[in-house]
């Protein structure tokens, strides 16, 4: 099976981006390395924003993100995604939605 | 000084866009604020709008609203594998001068609607990103923060109608956090194709259109189900299943919208397209037992952000432009009776809404979304049965009808048992009922 690249859907979209100022974070690494063994993020996001690293952690870059909330959803055991919405006309900007 | 408006509302999405247009020609002083660039810039939608909702907002609607296709045709599909097997209702009547849905692309229909808002005297300003609700020390809202330099400003009533992540409810313990399995997240792709394909894939001629609604393997077992639309020069396909699945089964959402791409029944359909855009939206599944409490001093909530989602029925903006002008109606109201917007006067919109089809909808499934959660089954091991008994049926071959009939039952005894075929039944009609 091919390896489906999430890069190639994401290309398609208009973003407007804010630089340096990601509207998600996390916020302590070591809860995803050590506290969370299924890391769902990693595979439920669906503009794959959050991939894990070699350390065993999770890495998470904002800019293809399709402000869904999946990721806030689904860490709520932990609580370690601090979830809001970019500045005002900031973000994915849909053309038909 | 601060500006003081009769109402904010926060959000242009259909809710918002209701509530503020209703307000507005109500007479209110009005204030719409949009995080976007432009109304429906932030929206997602399958999209299907049902005429009927907004036509009791916007009655000429039909003379200058961005519509796609009026549906003429819905189907209903279970996938196996290779195959379907399912339901199609074709109705010339459909084609009436006043068709009853039509497929939308939501950043249009959004911007349409929006600039009615503004025609009608409302105060839209977008760009602007809400961050908290403003309350005094009773816990009554009077306002709302911006992300604008000093932007704060005051209203008698904020409406939220912020969608499904209710960012502003839940940030002031007005809501709890939305479990995983009262959301779906759907992926969608819209695919730009020749309007004479799809003349000639579905069957339809002019601005008529086909919708087909999917459930089965595409799904992998997960609760959820997929979509295939068609616009006017476009076909929009998407999938959606609940997060709590998505987060147990480990599967990613655009490996399923990749599966549903080329499953051998629809690959021929969306053939030749050339993909526009990707999206991703939660849409709120929970039905009745997870609707909040929709209003407080000062403050109301519609639309997704109150959980108004029939996912039965796969409708949604109907119940989001009716709770939207539920609420604008019932600030009317109270203005002209000269009544303050505390929650017991607040509460007439709640009673608006129990008294409509929005709730005694979301009312006659309320065990539903439990049911789902609980029985894969039917999105898995049904559509599967039931594609290999139309498998074994149609196929001619020399094995004798009965002994075929037979080894069908026994199929389904063997995958479901006797008391679980009976047990599923039995849930399903009274979930239903």
């Amino acid at each position: 099976m091919s390896v489906i690249k999430v890069e190639d859907k994401l290309y398609q979209n208009r973003y407007i981006v804010d630089e340096n100022r990601p509207h998600i974070y996390i916020k302590d690494a070591e809860v995803c390395a050590s506290s969370c063994k299924s890391q769902p993020c990693t595979f439920c996001c669906p503009a794959n924003c959050y991939t894990k690293d070699d350390a065993g952690g999770v890495n998470l870059v904002t800019d293809g993100c399709l402000e869904c909330g999946t990721c806030r959803v689904i860490c709520q055991d932990n609580g370690n995604v601090s979830w809001n919405y970019p500045r005002g006309g900031y973000g994915i900007s849909y053309k038909f939605g | 000084m601060v500006e003081k408006f009769d109402a904010i509302v926060v959000g242009a999405g259909p809710s918002g866009n209701s509530a503020a247009y209703t307000l507005a020609k109500g007479g209110l002083k009005v204030l719409q604020i949009e995080r976007g660039e432009y109304s429906g810039s932030k929206n997602v939608q399958g999209a299907i709008m049902y005429a009927d909702a907004l036509e009791r907002i916007i009655p000429d609607f039909r003379e200058d609203a961005p519509l796609e296709r009026h549906i003429i045709e819905q189907r209903i599909w279970l996938l196996g594998d290779d195959s379907y097997i399912g339901t199609n209702y074709r109705s010339d009547s459909f084609n009436s001068e006043r068709p009853n849905r039509y497929t939308i692309i939501r950043a249009q229909f959004d911007k349409w609607f929006n600039e009615k808002v503004r025609e009608a005297g409302a105060l839209v300003i977008c760009e602007t990103t809400v961050t908290e609700l403003l309350r005094d020390a009773s816990g009554k809202v009077y306002g709302v923060r911006t992300d604008r330099e000093n932007g704060e400003v005051h209203a008698d009533v904020v409406i939220m109608a912020d969608g499904v992540n209710a960012l502003l409810a839940r940030r002031a313990d007005l809501q709890e956090e939305l479990p995983p399995e009262n959301a779906a997240l759907a992926v969608k792709e819209i695919h730009f194709i020749d309007p004479a394909l799809i003349e000639q894939r579905f069957q339809v001629k002019g601005d008529e259109g086909v919708v087909i609604e999917m459930m089965g393997k595409v799904t992998g077992g997960m609760v959820g189900t997929a979509f295939l639309y068609t616009n006017k020069e476009s076909l929009t396909i998407g999938i959606g299943c609940l997060i709590s699945d998505f987060k147990e089964k480990g599967i990613a959402p655009y490996k399923l919208l990749e599966d549903l791409k080329n499953h051998p029944v629809i690959k021929p359909l969306i053939q030749g397209g050339e993909v526009k855009e990707y999206a991703g939206h939660l849409i709120p599944e929970g039905g009745y037992k997870a609707v909040p409490q929709v209003c407080g001093d000062g403050w109301m909530v519609v639309g997704d952000a109150a959980h108004l989602n029939n996912a039965a029925h796969r409708e949604g903006s109907n119940l989001a432009m009716t709770s939207g002008r539920f609420a604008a109606e019932t600030l009317i109201e109270l203005k002209k009776q000269g009544k303050a917007p505390v929650a017991a006067n607040l509460a007439l919109y709640k009673k608006k809404l129990d008294e409509s089809f929005v709730m005694k909808d979301l009312k006659k499934y309320k065990n539903l979304p439990h049911i789902m959660h609980m029985s894969p089954q039917f999105f898995n091991a049904y559509p599967d049965l039931l594609n290999g008994a139309a498998h074994d049926l149609f196929t001619v071959d020399s094995v004798d009808k009965k002994t075929k009939e037979n080894q069908i039952l026994k199929s389904f005894a063997k995958r479901r048992s006797i008391f679980g075929l009976v047990g599923d039944a039995f849930k399903l009609a009274r979930a239903f009922r």
